[in-house]
């Protein structure tokens, strides 16, 4: 709290000023009248914060009061960012304040976060969304009233509206690309798995396999794309070759680590139950591997992402996202740009949220989830 | 001896590596037979027999699957044979690729340090910003790399930064998540102990938290160092005019010159493994120093 205290009185200077000061360029700073709204809500804000900053006890609900203010603050410098003309430093005032009482809220929430329950894991999932409007609203604001130009950072709201209008390019984009990345993480995590099972009767394949795919794990195999091109043509099978290759090696060495995963006890109580290689390797070894295994099917989920998107760097048909990247990086429509990328983005993290939640339901058995529960 | 040569790994790896030759070979032959029979075809040569058929797919100018030769002889010729500052040798193009990668891995590695250091002492940023540093390992943050690339350009940022920058973002997420860990990672007793010492959170940090993440660092460096180089790669994919390995890739593609694709990708895996490899040397020199014992 001492800690913060100069920044959260720092805080409500700025909105207190920006509650009395031009927030147009040009307009007599005494011209109260207009933005009477704003200039409520920054009053509010300023009152909230200095409040806060005081020492003295406070009822248990108040403390809502900054994250509350900042809330309205918030909304209100956007809009105000989307009216036309420049803007005066008030306003600017009002975004430091804002900034600073994010922060603040940051501190609220954390603060406020038991270490159990319902209610710990909301406002665990709410102080990263708290970070991520800041960051939102700050671009938004900023690159707005400072007139940053479109072809080098355009603003949050111009590429949603870049992203909502251009759904069919996207999606025949998205799937384009889908397609690749599918038959390639299917079939190379497949393969590795199977290769695995394959030589892990033959140590001596194994010492030598090992240490080989470690290295290829750090080898930049995104160049092998261009010869895929030349090899599969410029539809999805080059990109889904790029993918089989980058993914098979994670897979292979994870599997490998996995299947050594069994503990001697277990084994031993295999051999006990007189099971053969065949009921040893599916009831108990494999079941063991699946932590690695999924390790493995994570990672991959990264790379075949890059791998299809940066094979299409070197040619697709005029479909694709990483055609469409490059294209319009080229034409200078940095909005479609990253509109692409939220499309990528939020495909990438939503498929590795889904092998998350199968990991947990698959390997609930393991110690890294029962310590949890 | 025979038995540690079996039991060790330098022998399997060998046997692994030869055995892939041997297919590399098969495959070469196996597909650029068809152009071998066209181009005979083309000389009017009817009949040729099958050695002159495998002769011929071994020795192409632009072949499907160059064979492993073709590619070290024409690694020989453009490293070796090729003055360094000539635009056709390889250690001019790797020497551009290497600067960038390197410039990009150290103010990559170091914002990650003194991020995980704030993180690990701020707890707001450890719940708020965290969890999305962890989410940008999920997503192809390289996507980002030709935009920032054409974008600089408009600042005239031009040459090495641009590639840098490229490289520092993309070591950087990694080697923040892996130095977080490592300054979590002594346990509850250690810190106990350190508390019982009267020790203030400065020296916390020095006497047991650094040393403790020391591990953690240098694993997740060798992961940025790796990803820096692919991030200075894919770059020079966009900003081919100055050369690099990237430059070296595009430029095969358009003229389908294969043995020059292919002597470009082993140089990039030589230059990754190589500093891999350096970060591994030094890994070891730190930890020996700080008085571990293998």
């Amino acid at each position: 709290m001492k800690f913060h205290r100069p920044l959260v009185l720092l805080a409500g200077a700025l909105a207190i000023f920006a509650a009395v000061s031009p927030l147009d360029f040009g307009i007599d700073g005494l011209a109260i009248g207009d933005h009477l709204w704003s200039r409520m809500l920054f009053s509010l804000l300023g009152i909230a914060t200095l409040r806060d900053s005081q020492d003295t006890p406070q009822p248990a609900n108040a403390a809502w009061n900054v994250p509350f203010a900042t809330l309205l603050a918030a909304v209100e410098i956007v809009e105000l960012a989307h009216s036309d003309g420049p803007r005066g430093w008030g306003f600017f005032c009002a975004v430091g304040a804002v900034w600073l009482c994010a922060w603040r809220s940051v501190d609220i929430i954390v603060a406020r976060t038991p270490a159990l329950g319902h209610r710990a894991r909301f406002l665990r999932i709410l102080a990263p969304l708290v970070f991520g409007a800041t960051l939102l609203v700050l671009w938004e604001t900023l690159t707005l009233s400072l007139g940053v130009p479109k072809v080098i950072l355009p603003a949050p709201s111009a590429i949603l509206l870049r992203l909502v209008t251009s759904i069919p390019t996207l999606a025949a984009d998205f799937v384009q690309t889908v397609q690749g990345i599918a038959a390639g993480y299917v079939i190379g995590c497949g393969a590795g798995v199977l290769i695995a099972i394959l030589i892990d009767r033959v140590p001596f394949l194994q010492r030598g396999l090992l240490p080989l795919g470690n290295l290829v794990s750090a080898l930049p195999i995104v160049g092998i794309a261009p010869i895929m091109v030349m090899w599969f043509g410029f539809d999805w099978q080059s990109k889904a070759a790029v993918v089989v290759i980058m993914t098979f090696f994670p897979m292979l060495v994870n599997t490998v680590a996995g299947l050594s995963a069994a503990g001697h006890m277990e084994l031993d109580l295999m051999k006990t139950y007189g099971a053969s290689y065949r009921q040893t390797l599916l009831h108990l070894r494999l079941p063991a591997a699946l932590p690695f295994i999924f390790n493995g099917l994570k990672i991959n989920s990264t790379l075949a992402l890059i791998g299809a998107i940066v094979a299409e760097f070197f040619g697709t048909p005029i479909v694709g996202m990483g055609f469409r990247i490059n294209t319009e990086v080229g034409r200078m429509n940095i909005d479609m740009v990253w509109a692409t990328i939220v499309v990528a983005g939020v495909a990438g993290s939503l498929f590795y949220a889904l092998l998350a939640a199968m990991e947990k339901r698959a390997t609930f058995w393991h110690a890294s989830y029962r310590e949890r529960a | 001896m025979l038995t540690s040569l079996w039991q060790g790994k330098t022998l399997p790896v060998l046997v692994v590596c030869a055995i892939i030759a041997v297919f590399w070979y098969l495959g070469s032959i196996w597909l650029n037979a068809d152009m071998q029979r066209m181009l005979f075809e083309n000389n009017g040569q009817a009949s040729y027999t099958t050695a002159e058929l495998i002769e011929g797919t071994l020795t192409q100018e632009k072949p499907k699957l160059p064979t492993p030769g073709q590619i070290l002889a024409e690694l020989n010729k453009t490293v070796l044979e090729t003055a360094p500052t000539s635009k056709r040798s390889l250690v001019y193009h790797g020497s551009v690729t290497i600067s960038a990668t390197l410039l990009g891995f150290l103010i990559g590695s170091m914002l990650g340090m003194g991020l995980a250091i704030l993180v690990v002492h701020i707890k707001s940023l450890d719940r708020s910003l965290m969890p999305w540093v962890v989410a940008s390992q999920t997503i192809p943050i390289i996507a980002l790399a030709p935009m920032i690339v054409v974008i600089m350009n408009q600042f005239d940022v031009t040459g090495l930064i641009p590639k840098a920058v490229i490289a520092a973002y993309l070591s950087f997420f990694p080697v923040t998540v892996g130095m977080v860990k490592g300054l979590r990672s002594p346990d509850p007793l250690q810190l106990d102990l350190m508390q019982t010492y009267s020790a203030s959170q400065w020296q916390t940090f020095l006497k047991l938290r650094v040393p403790a993440s020391v591990p953690f660092l240098f694993a997740s460096l060798k992961v940025g160092v790796a990803a820096s180089l692919v991030g200075t790669v894919v770059a020079e994919l966009t900003k081919s005019e100055d050369g690099g390995f990237g430059a070296r890739l595009l430029g095969g593609s358009y003229y389908g010159q294969t043995i020059q694709i292919w002597a470009a990708l082993f140089a990039a895996a030589a230059c990754a493994w190589v500093l891999v490899s350096l970060v591994g040397v030094v890994d070891r020199v730190v930890t020996k120093a700080m008085g571990a014992r293998p």
